[in-house]
């Protein structure tokens, strides 16, 4: 299935793309040069394409033996200066729990895209869920700041690759891309856009002289420059907590600056990793607050509702984590209800009702059986609120 | 056209996924519509439930599934029982009557893709081949010239004329039940 995909004669002319094909051109564009990963239904194609894309721009792709392995890789080739990326779903994602906390820890910047199928365990490898949301917030283990995106449609499966990427260097942290099986294989006319449109981040670099470099020294931003392997700043790297120096401490007056530092880093920046997509808000009674494949069933709800003279309107989250509290909060002010559609039991809307301490009332629509929640259901609700 | 959704349903390794593909490719990227294909299956390689989605339209598309099909194509007699009666009122039902024996409904048109793909093409693989080319001219959705030009960009190597003949078959066919429907009413 790889006649019409992308080389650089495409650029500018209309493609018929997969979410998942959309990421790997996302990661290319964004300079993404190292892929390691095990293929996984649903998250496949992008293992596939990338096998055969990279070699290509003079990247390099490894089918490693398990995914824990995969993310081991990852973290490798990011501290030699590369741009990483692996991809997977639910099983997979679990076996890479461990390494992203490694990541974690180290600053690593890597990205990882989790296609997710219904679970647990094999579950339902063919068919959609959103069941991933609070393991991509909480399955690596210890306190932690993560970012984690959500991508709704081939488009932005491209872009969302690339702001994962850019997010990832500017902070010095994996970032989570989630999608679903609907994200990653509906097929969407997509133009990719040319080199140089879209803004492409690079990692800070030390500059001072290398025997003054301190690798995890605090500064304003709270992210130390980045050196790599084999340009001459010496550092260890270790999942120990550890001291400025990068070796392992059990001081408390070190500890505790260097873990409020990790969360300084990310919670000092919200305006920029915080995004929503606000959709018919402006003067909405009742609010959807959706993500993923859902946000696009709640889009045409939310007009199907405003037809029948309902005032609804739609809160796309893009970042789940760190939860955009301060992009919700007005609305909650403001609106009758809010509906929830979640392809779980209830990981986002948990969240929504922690956020609103009794401002407003907080409804939830949940589908586990692998299938998509339809236009109508949500339209049957907004009816009713 | 404000939103077109067609249903392609059968068994797994009929070529429906591919045939969508194609589909959408033919709508979105030569005739320039919006275009979102789905797909829906089992773990299994082969056998199984199977099932591609194609909506077409002039906007942008929020729902990617299909809601109602306007158009429905069933190539086995278990996906006409599971979906014939998901179908618009005034929608178009296509089914291939090599396999389909029950259309459940007389407004069906019945044409016998894996058998033409057998006899005339000389390949069974290329059913769902025959099937889009009649799908083009029954309903008009595609383009012959765009849906010839998908085809031929998205089979295996080597395989174009044997394709061009498969869908050039289809096309055939469908222009013969028209023909053979215009002269029952007259």
């Amino acid at each position: 299935m790889t006649a019409n995909l992308t080389d650089p004669t495409n650029q500018g002319r209309p493609l018929l793309l997969q979410g998942n094909e959309a990421m790997v051109e996302g990661a290319l564009y964004a300079g993404c040069r190292f892929f390691a990963g095990y293929p996984i239904t649903p998250a496949t194609e992008i293992s596939e394409v990338m096998s055969w894309r990279l070699p290509a721009v003079g990247g390099t792709f490894i089918q490693m033996e398990d995914e824990i392995a995969s993310m081991g890789a990852v973290i490798g080739a990011s501290l030699a200066g590369g741009k990483a990326m692996t991809a997977t779903s639910g099983p997979g994602f679990s076996l890479m729990q461990e390494n992203l906390g490694f990541a974690c820890i180290a600053e690593v910047p890597c990205v990882i895209v989790n296609v997710m199928r219904g679970g647990p365990s094999t579950g339902l490898p063919t068919h959609v869920s959103q069941g991933d949301v609070q393991q991509a917030r909480w399955g690596t283990h210890g306190d932690h700041p993560i970012i984690v995106l959500a991508a709704a449609t081939t488009r932005e499966c491209f872009d969302l690759t690339v702001k994962a990427f850019n997010l990832s260097e500017k902070y010095r942290t994996p970032v989570i891309l989630l999608a679903d099986e609907v994200v990653g294989h509906t097929r969407e006319k997509i133009v990719l856009p040319p080199a140089g449109t879209i803004e492409v981040v690079e990692r800070i670099r030390p500059t001072m002289p290398p025997e003054w470099y301190i690798p995890y020294e605090d500064n304003l931003r709270g992210v130390p420059p980045m050196g790599i392997f084999g340009d001459g700043y010496r550092y260890h790297v270790t999942g120990l907590t550890h001291d400025v120096r990068g070796f392992p401490t059990e001081r408390p007056d070190e500890i505790v600056p260097f873990m409020d530092r990790l969360f300084r880093k990310i919670n000092q920046h919200f305006a920029d990793i915080q995004m929503v997509v606000e959709d018919l808000t402006e003067d909405a009674e009742v609010l959807v607050l959706a993500y993923g494949s859902v946000a696009r069933s709640a889009k045409r709800a939310v007009r199907e509702a405003r037809a029948r003279g309902v005032k609804a309107g739609l809160l796309q989250l893009i970042t789940l984590w760190p939860f955009p509290r301060g992009l919700l909060e007005p609305h909650l002010r403001r609106v009758k209800a809010v509906l929830v559609p979640e392809l779980n039991r209830g990981q986002i809307s948990r969240e929504v009702k922690r956020v609103n301490q009794g401002m407003t009332r907080i409804d939830t629509l949940n589908r586990i059986d692998g299938r998509l929640i339809t236009p109508a259901e949500i339209l049957d609700r907004l009816v009713r609120m | 056209m404000k939103r077109y959704e067609i249903r392609l349903a059968g068994s797994g390794g009929q070529g429906l996924i591919l045939a969508g593909i194609i589909l959408a490719e033919a709508a979105g990227v030569h005739d320039g519509k919006f275009v979102c294909q789905t797909q829906s299956y089992g773990p299994e390689a082969r056998g199984g439930a199977s099932k591609a989605e194609v909506v077409i339209s002039d906007e942008e598309i929020d729902y990617p599934q299909v809601i109602k099909p306007d158009l429905l194509l069933c190539m086995n007699q278990r996906s006409c029982e599971a979906y014939a009666f998901d179908l618009k009122p005034d929608g178009l039902m296509v089914v291939d009557d090599s396999f389909v024996h029950d259309t459940l409904t007389t407004l069906a048109v019945p044409l016998p893709f894996t058998k033409i793909a057998r006899e005339e093409v000389g390949r069974e693989q290329t059913a769902n081949i025959v099937a889009l080319g009649a799908l083009a001219v029954l309903s008009g959705v595609v383009s012959l010239a765009s849906l010839k030009t998908a085809v031929l960009a998205r089979i295996p190597p080597g395989t174009g004329e044997l394709n061009e003949k498969a869908l050039d078959a289809g096309i055939a066919a469908a222009g013969r039940y028209l023909e053979e429907k215009a002269g029952k009413s007259q």
